[in-house]
């Protein structure tokens, strides 16, 4: 049977950061877990895209190093990206905590080392380790596919907007008739 | 059963083969109107009537039994049903774990439950129960609320709790069925020969999980909605007056994939797998985190846990 490897157990990182890349997803919208899953390594898993909002990635676009030097200042932003309120750890931070300065289509681990948005959950892993660990096993977070071979994985951000993790409240589908409700019609249940 | 045995002249038979053939036509008429007479229901075939048990008909008869069973969906949804028979998967015992820490009480499951599985619509069957429960309480299914509806869940202070078959090793309801007509398969599933099933719902007092549902009407289900990917012990179209009941999607299952509710759910709260495969998650959740069992002392001894993944 195909098993994914189980984890080798990541450094130990201790700083928070957290990807902000991503845009906010429902949960409705990770019903289709077979998007055309991300080219990954062997003894990596396999993930859908990162759900960006269209035309976002790559930064580069609009973030380009000759035109425009980064500026490092930590600070609330007043242009662009005001859209983004930022409910994740402590208030002291911000976007280049986990949004690499100078290889904008990146992101980096609390060692400076770079991460792809693609395995933003290297990420995630550094402070939420034990969710990183049972998510690697297929306990955290759904696998779809076949419970005897390939299976999909959803990246952590598919679930929890990176910029606001905690999972949002849904609207329950509607309960079952009560017993009273069920009217008797040419001699059944109808 | 207008098949005809050659006459042969010297045993003595004196009839000619068309007359035997019309006596059997005649006693399968006969015992067709019988069967009308006996059930209340003018559609229930001789062939049917005369159906041996699912676990006792040779592999000529299963295919014959499926054959007539496609032609009679056919007829009546107007769009190819495939009954399907596929046995167990070999070394595959089917277990089943549902994370409480994680669950919100959506209700995805019991929806797509339907859809996958053709339950009957109005009245709609429904084979997953959410229950909400109190966190104050505990699993204290005297607090248990199952038909909540605010506009948002999770609701404050309460947690929820699906319940649907507990595949059990020790199913009470297979115990108590007077015809056998339902009984665990080798890879766990408890499943429901509907054609055999004579609508006494002994089980359905006999299971302590609220499980079982039974077809008072004539199950509603427009042409449009019928999953037509059916298993004969699972989600094809059931008659009315029969017990049906979660067979952890056996139609899905034992190609392989995962069950529909685990695959809706978009918290990501229900764990499938094959028991004896070490390597599987459901091995890792029962090793690694606290698991429980519904209602473990009655002893029924469920493939079906509770856990806690935070």
């Amino acid at each position: 049977m195909t098993q994914t490897p189980r984890p080798s157990i990541l450094p130990g990182l201790f700083a928070c950061v957290l990807a902000l890349a991503a845009t906010a997803v429902t949960a409705e919208e990770h019903k289709k877990p077979h998007a055309a899953a991300v080219e990954v390594p062997k003894d990596q898993v396999q993930v859908p895209k990162p759900p960006f909002t269209e035309g976002i990635f790559p930064c580069s676009q609009c973030h380009d190093p000759s035109a425009m030097a980064p500026n490092q200042k930590r600070r609330v932003l007043k242009d662009m990206h005001t859209e983004i309120s930022l409910h994740h750890g402590p208030d002291t931070r911000w976007c280049l905590d986990c949004h690499d300065a100078f290889s904008r289509d990146s992101l980096h681990l609390a060692n400076g080392k770079l991460v792809s948005f693609n395995t933003s959950y290297q990420l995630c892993g550094q402070c939420h380790g034990d969710k990183l660990r049972d998510w690697r096993v297929g306990v955290h977070g759904k696998r779809t596919g076949m419970w005897n071979g390939a299976k999909q994985y959803l990246l952590c951000v598919h679930c929890h907007n990176p910029h606001s993790p905690h999972f949002k409240p849904l609207k329950p589908m509607p309960p079952p008739a009560r017993p009273e409700a069920i009217q008797l019609k040419n001699g059944g249940a109808k | 059963m207008t098949a005809q045995e050659p006459c042969q002249p010297s045993s003595g038979c004196q009839c000619p083969s068309t007359e035997e053939g019309s006596r059997r036509e005649f006693l399968g008429v006969a015992v067709a109107a019988v069967a009308a007479a006996l059930t209340g229901c003018e559609k229930l075939s001789a062939e049917e009537f005369l159906q041996d048990k699912f676990t006792e008909l040779s592999k000529d008869d299963v295919q014959k039994v499926i054959a007539r069973l496609e032609k009679e969906y056919k007829e009546k949804y107007g769009k190819e049903v495939k009954v399907g028979n596929a046995p167990p998967v070999p070394g595959t015992i089917f277990g089943y774990a549902l994370d409480l820490s994680r669950c919100i009480g959506c209700r995805r499951c019991v929806h797509a439950c339907v859809k996958e599985n053709n339950q009957s619509r109005e009245p709609e069957i429904q084979w997953i129960k959410v229950l909400e429960l109190e966190k104050e309480e505990g699993v204290n299914l005297q607090h248990a609320e199952q038909y909540y509806n605010p506009d948002e869940v999770p609701r404050e202070g309460h947690f929820y709790m699906p319940v649907q078959c507990q595949q059990c090793k020790k199913p009470p309801c297979v115990k108590v069925c007077p015809v056998g007509a339902t009984w665990r398969e080798k890879d766990g599933i408890v499943v429901v020969d509907y054609n055999w099933c004579i609508g006494c719902r002994y089980c359905m007092a006999a299971c302590p999980y609220g499980a079982r549902h039974f077809n008072w009407g004539e199950p509603t289900i427009a042409a449009k909605d019928v999953n037509p990917e059916t298993h004969y012990l699972g989600n094809r179209p059931r008659p009315k007056g029969v017990v049906e009941k979660c067979t952890f999607c056996i139609q899905r299952t034992r190609q392989g994939k995962y069950p529909a509710c685990l695959e809706v759910c978009p918290t990501g709260s229900r764990k499938f797998g094959n028991l004896l495969d070490k390597e599987s998650e459901i091995r890792y959740v029962l090793e690694n985190k606290r698991v429980f069992k519904l209602k473990e002392e009655l002893n029924t001894q469920p493939n079906f846990f509770y856990f806690y993944g935070v």
